[in-house]
């Protein structure tokens, strides 16, 4: 059994929020830059310049790269040979959220209650998920996530007749409602099983995939392939002004599901696709 | 590229068009959701509102705070969408431009065309480059908000794109049309 002060965490949290929101990751801006090249749009083209530039300045200037910080959503794998000490985790998350927000100058989007909102101030709390895994480590994924683009997602369950192409239909139909809403070009997270919250929790973790990364299994990668050619033959282009680059990949993650279901996820994420890793 | 200054007269609204490269130059003023709420419930009460929007340019944004040393933090468009309920209001007030990113509804579009105002859209996502163009800010209202405050910005050469134009031309459909494959 190993020791870990939770102290440690707030302060990887602390980091991580505030280096997600500066550095786009380079798999990102390697995947803009391809998108920059293929664009057939004159204004598409230029609209990607733009964002790569940006993505320069944030990290240049330590600005954020979007004043839309998002809710900072964690990701914890916790090694079942780990013995968390010094407080409590959810508390050590918060404060870490706390004081990367303030100390990082990043904007403070959370409010206290869904209906009667009042902003808490401080961007806590958190959204975290854990997954307990073998080992005596603790991987820390800091995802900040956008408004704009999380309001445009969607959860259908749809019936086990509906089959691939029902799938396929669901989630091009998402991307086309979603039009020039979620910042295109965007990276798509379909997460097919489960159960209604474990679909719409593959479909996020669907959106931390590195771009470009496929699939392992031959099936779901020429299905993510098909599906991203397809969302590009929208023509919704960049920010929506028509194009080429709607999508920079298409993410899908799969797990067992019941007899009688087919529940499917679809997470959009804009081009500022955040998150940062540590193990500690 | 087109330079226009606010407040926008009608005469260079209306040779606007969808497509159109602008940078603006100017004072223009921040207002989001819960912003845009409290003008839209004076407006209905007929009461006056905390600043002359007459003519001028609302943009739906949200920043981040400002550094020590700057005049602003990141400063990028929010879904305009969400204004919607409370656009037409605002221009039939006689508001005459926005600037914001992504899709209007139906009512939004007629209230552009019947008072000859214009939508502009600037890049989603690129806060720290449109940021630079910001040279000066003010919270003028609604500190309370915090992000939602209103803010008055002076800009110089801020780049945006006339998305909805006064005839009512829509880029947003115009423009993937050209692209679409089936």
């Amino acid at each position: 059994m190993r020791n870990l002060d939770v102290k440690e965490i707030k302060n990887a949290v602390k980091t991580l929020v505030v280096k997600a929101n500066q550095e786009l990751s380079t798999d990102i801006l390697n995947a803009l830059k391809v998108a920059a090249n293929n664009e057939e749009s004159e204004v598409g083209k230029k609209i990607l310049q733009r964002v790569i530039e940006n993505a320069q300045i944030a990290k240049d200037e330590e600005l954020p790269i979007c004043q839309d910080t998002g809710t900072a959503v964690i990701f914890l794998e916790i090694g079942q040979d780990v013995h968390l000490v010094g407080g409590d985790l959810h508390d050590a998350i918060n404060q870490g959220v706390r004081e990367g927000y303030s100390e990082g100058y990043l904007r403070k989007s959370i409010v206290k209650d869904p209906l009667n909102r009042v902003n808490t101030g401080d961007n806590t709390p958190a959204v975290v998920h854990i997954d307990i895994v073998p080992g005596d480590r603790v991987k820390i994924t800091v995802a900040p996530k956008g408004g704009g683009s999380e309001n445009m997602s969607q959860l259908k369950m749809l019936k086990p007749a509906d089959g691939v192409e029902g799938v396929k239909q669901f989630v091009i139909d998402t991307v086309r409602q979603a039009g020039s809403n979620p910042c295109p070009p965007i990276i798509v997270g379909v997460g097919i099983g489960g159960t209604f919250e474990k679909a719409a929790l593959l479909a996020k973790k669907a959106l931390l995939r590195e771009v470009g990364t496929q699939n392992p299994d031959p099936f779901y990668n020429s299905l993510e392939r098909e599906l991203l050619e397809k969302i590009n033959n929208l023509g919704i282009g960049p920010q929506g002004l028509g194009g080429r680059v709607t999508a920079l990949a298409v993410h899908i993650e799969t797990y067992p599901t019941h007899i009688a279901s087919l529940p499917v996820a679809v997470n959009l994420n804009c081009h500022v696709a955040r998150h940062e890793t540590v193990i500690l | 590229m087109i330079k226009i200054t606010t407040p926008l007269s009608e005469e260079v609204i209306e040779k606007l068009q969808i497509g159109d490269e602008v940078l603006i130059n100017g004072v223009i003023f921040t207002a989001r959701d819960a912003a845009h709420k409290k003008l839209y419930e004076l407006l209905e009460k007929g009461e006056e509102l905390p600043v002359n929007l007459k003519g001028q340019i609302i943009y739906y944004v949200g920043p981040t705070p400002a550094k020590p040393g700057r005049v602003i933090g990141s400063a990028g468009p929010t879904t305009s969408g969400r204004m919607d309920k409370y656009t037409p209001r605002l221009l039939d007030y006689g508001l005459k431009g926005m600037i914001g990113k992504g899709l209007r509804n139906k009512e939004v579009q007629d209230a552009i065309v019947r008072n000859k105002a214009i939508y502009f859209a600037a890049i989603g996502g690129a806060g720290a480059l449109l940021s630079k163009t910001i040279v000066k800010s003010e919270v003028v209202a609604y500190p309370d908000l915090g992000p939602e405050a209103i803010y008055r910005l002076e800009v110089v050469d801020f780049p945006a794109i006339v998305v909805i134009d006064a005839r009512g031309q829509n880029l947003y459909e115009v423009g993937p049309e050209k692209f679409r494959k089936e």
